[in-house]
Order: structure tokens, then sequence, then C-alpha cells
């Protein structure tokens, strides 16, 4: 299936409600379905917040207490960023801490790249009062256009690099920004386009081999990319790159990658002078 | 892939291969044993065996043999749990050979009961697991489907003794694979079967002339979190 499949098969409807239908289709009935991602977005809306209200540290202690640090300044008005960012990056924060504090998240698509669909969908939903019924939608429809990139590229940072993850995430949450606020499928697909093409490239390249050095910060700056794609989705700015081109072109990016480069912490910042610092410190002096 | 292998699993950090995972496999290992585990030694390969520190491989696996699913909060204090639950454990990193797949276990387990058992299986990625060895009969069991594992002579009939007691069940098989050992004549069959097998079949099974041994694992029915 390709996106311009989806927009045929979603005509006078929304990515969300075709999303539902294809599962339908497939077995699950739409109460179930919606039933299922309610208590997703139970977990999600727990780990937007658990590592803002108390500092979070990670079980190697690379990492830590940088949600709650944002959260204070951020609520003291010093923020650059406007209400809406500023939010889905403490979000984003709060929900990657957690994730490498062994906390609960959902995988989205992957634990790694898990606090940009939530922080974005919940900040937006947050700020604008939308309704619960309309974020299920909208995290169905990022689930659909991840489906489409795991078709035909790849959402794991071992094969595609981060931008299979990070990118896809970003891709996802813009897709469903756009969702929630009335846009229609073209504009989804625009706006997921977009942030792909904002993170093409972009490598897997963990301290330590542990999701955290760069994987948190990159959560953050995942909600940027997204929103500022979707807002720019949402004005009527489209993708000169259809989504289907722009998602086969990560699928040979990802593919020229070297392997080291791809989840093995042999290359990027795990190599560093501070990276191999801070790998010596958990695992101790190896080779 | 579906919506929900997209948007989920609702699970414990950091990792869906190096936790996720391995709570599974642990938990896998389990529901085979069917009881409470007293002692358990795990050797640990490849990726997980340099990183079970930093991704709370360890934790997760213990958990896993705790019963604990993927996704329970509880999993971080899973080695204070197994003090209380009086199981006794330890990890060896190891190497068991270029075939092995990088995240793979393998569990030496003593069961309350005084059996011991040997199980082998991988993480496989996305939370996914596949147990690859019980008790050095060769398996493929992911936990999603029931399956039959059996060990017979290698002669006519067998087989088709076993596929007649399945139909007989109403029983459709998805997958199936033979191999055979020419030294011992003995054959190994595992099949893969759509739906839940009765009760008795395990011994109605074993009751087939030519047959050593049969066992019927059950898939991994998670609950969902609350
Ligand atoms: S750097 Fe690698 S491990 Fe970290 S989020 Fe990106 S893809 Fe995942």
């Amino acid at each position: 299936m390709t996106a311009k499949d989806c927009l045929e098969k979603a005509a006078g409807s929304s990515l969300g409600e075709l999303a539902l239908q294809l599962e339908e289709d497939a077995g699950t009935p739409r109460e179930d379905a919606l039933r299922k991602l309610d208590s997703m977005l139970t977990v999600m809306e727990a780990e937007v917040e658990h590592a803002c209200h108390l500092p979070v540290y990670s079980i190697s202690g690379l990492t830590g207490g940088d949600a709650y640090r944002y959260d204070q300044y951020r609520k003291e008005g010093g923020s650059l960023l406007g209400e809406i960012p500023a939010l889905a990056a403490t979000y984003a924060l709060s929900a990657s801490e957690t994730n490498a504090a062994m906390g609960r998240i959902v995988a989205c698509p992957t634990a790694g790249s898990c606090g940009i669909l939530p922080a974005c969908v919940l900040a937006v939903a947050k700020v604008r009062g939308i309704p619960r019924e309309k974020v299920l939608l909208a995290l169905a429809g990022a689930g659909l256009i991840g489906e489409l990139i795991d078709e035909h590229a790849s959402l794991a940072g071992a094969q595609g690099g981060c931008q299979a993850e990070c990118g896809s995430a970003a891709a996802m949450a813009a897709g469903a920004i756009v969702e929630m606020l009335g846009g229609k499928p073209e504009m989804a697909f625009h706006g997921a386009a977009m942030a792909i093409k904002n993170q093409l490239g972009l490598v897997c390249d963990p301290v330590a081999g542990l999701v955290e050095i760069p994987c948190i910060k990159r959560n953050v700056g995942g909600t940027a990319i997204a929103l500022s794609a979707a807002d720019l989705a949402l004005a009527g700015v489209e993708s000169r790159i259809p989504f289907d081109d722009v998602v086969e072109a990560m699928d040979r990016v990802g593919k020229a990658l070297p392997a080291a480069l791809r989840e093995t912490a042999g290359g990027g910042l795990a190599t560093t002078k501070a990276g191999l610092a801070m790998k010596e410190k958990v695992y101790g002096k190896t080779e | 892939m579906g919506l929900f292998d997209i948007i989920g699993p609702v699970m414990i950090g950091p990792s869906s291969s190096h936790t996720a995972g391995a709570a599974r496999l642990g938990r896998l290992v389990r529901k085979l044993a069917g009881q409470e585990i007293q002692e358990a030694t795990l050797y640990l390969h490849g990726s997980f065996a340099a990183t079970y520190r930093g991704h709370g491989t360890d934790k997760a696996l213990i958990a896993g043999l705790l019963d604990l699913p993927p996704w329970d909060e509880r999993l971080r204090g899973s080695f204070e749990l197994a003090k209380k639950a009086g199981l006794r454990y330890r990890f060896v990193p190891t190497d068991l050979g270029e075939d092995a797949h990088p995240n793979t276990v393998r569990f030496d387990i003593l069961c309350k009961d005084g059996s011991r058992h040997t199980v082998t299986g991988a993480s496989v990625g996305g939370g996914q697991v596949e147990i690859s060895e019980i008790d050095a009969l060769r398996v493929r069991f992911t936990g999603e489907r029931p399956i039959i594992v059996c060990r017979h002579h290698d002669h006519p009939g067998v087989i088709a003794a076993i596929a007649g007691l399945l139909y007989e069940a109403r029983i459709n098989i998805g997958n199936m694979q033979v191999d055979r050992s020419r030294e011992t004549h003995l054959a190994q069959m595992y099949l893969e079967i759509d739906s839940f097998p009765p009760p008795g079949l395990e011994k109605e099974i074993k009751a087939i002339p030519g047959i050593q041994d049969a066992m019927i694992l059950r898939p991994l029915e998670e609950e969902q979190v609350q």
C-alpha cells in the first residue's frame, strides 16, 4: 500500500478513519481498536508527565533530570518557544527519560523514539482543547503513516539509522497533528513528508549502545520538526516531493549508511572522546 | 504489520529488544516450566552479553522468570522480588557460537518439583521472541501459536498417525518441519497448529507406536495493561 492508495481510499474521510477501517478489514472491530488506543493514550498521558514533577534518572546514571529542569524554566515563562512547542519539548523529555529509567511507555514506533508522537499530540490537544475521540483518531492515522514507512523503508535504527526511528516518529506526529486540527489526508501526508525530509540521513549512534544519548534530545528535536512540518501543511504548503517518494529515498539512504552508524555504537557520537568515556563508566574497561 | 505493531506495545523501557523482549523470553520459560523456578543460570550471548546491565536486560529476564508481563512497573525491582520469591539466579556472559542470534539466552533452570531443564531462546526484535531449543529438542516457538514437538522412530506411518489425531480434533496444521538423524534413526518434528489442542491430545500422541517423546506448547497469553 502507498500513500497514493490511501488518499484514494480516504477520499472524503480522514486518515484516522481509514486506519480504523483497514484494521477492521484485518479483523479488529472499530470499538476494540479504539479501546486499545484509549488504553495506550492513558499510558502516554502518564509518561509525558512522569519525569516533570521530580527529576528521574536512567539506570545507567548517564542521563536524567532534564525534563524537570526544562519544565521549571518553561513555567517561569522564559522559553523561547511558544506555548505548544515548549510543552511538547517538556513532554518529549519526560517520556524519553521515563523510558531510560525503566518506566512504562508506549513504543511508537520504537522505545527510543517514544517521546515524539505523544508529546506533539498531547501538547496540541491540551492547548487547543481537542476532545479525546479526536486524539484517538489522530493516533490511528499516525499508525497508518508508520505502517507505510515500515512497508517501504524501515522503522529500526539498526536497519535505517535514526531517520527510521525519530524521523518516522516525527512524520507520524506531523500527520497526527494535521488530522487532529481537521486537515485533509493530503495535508497529513505533506506534513509527514516534510518531517522526514528534515531528518533524512540522521544516523543512529547511541553512546555505550544505550537508548539515552543522543536519543532523549533527538526526541525534543523531533517534536520541533513535526510541529513546524504540520504547521506548514495546515497553511497549505505542499511537499514538492510526494510522501511515497520521500520514503523511497529514506529507504535508499538507510541502506547506504555504514553499519557503524546503524545502532552498533561504532561511530558518530558513540565514538567521540566523551562518548567512549561514558561507555567506560558504565561497563568498565573492555579491550 | 498492523496498527498495533506501530503504536505499541506498552512496555517497560528502555529497549524493545533488550528489555521488553527479554522480559517476554523469561516469561515464556516460566510458562514452559509450568511452575515456580527456584534456581536459574542465564547464559547471555552476543549483544546481551555486552550490554545487559545498561539496558536492564538482567532485571527484565528475572521479571519474566517471576511471571511478570513486559509492561509491569515492578520489573525494575525484580531482583528484590526474586529474593522474596526464593528464586536464586546468576548471569554468565558467554559465546554460544556464530549461528546464535545476537540476543540469545540459554536458561538452565531448577523447578520447584526438582526437575531441571535447559531452554534456549532469543529476543528477535520489536519485543518479539523465539525459543529455539527445549531440553535438546529443536523447536521454533514464538509464543503466538500452539506447537507440537515430538521425537519418533523414523519409519512410515508415525507422521500420518499424528496428522490423523489432529484431523479428528479438527485442528489445522499451519507449519511443519521434520529433521532426521541417520545415526540414531530418530526423527524430530514440530508442528505449528492454528487452534488450541483439546486436553488429552498430548497423551494420545505419546501413545502412538514409535513416538519417543512429545510435548504441546501453549501460546503465551498476555493480559492487557490495566
Ligand atoms: S539514536 Fe538510535 S537508538 Fe537512539 S533513538 Fe535514534 S535510532 Fe533509536
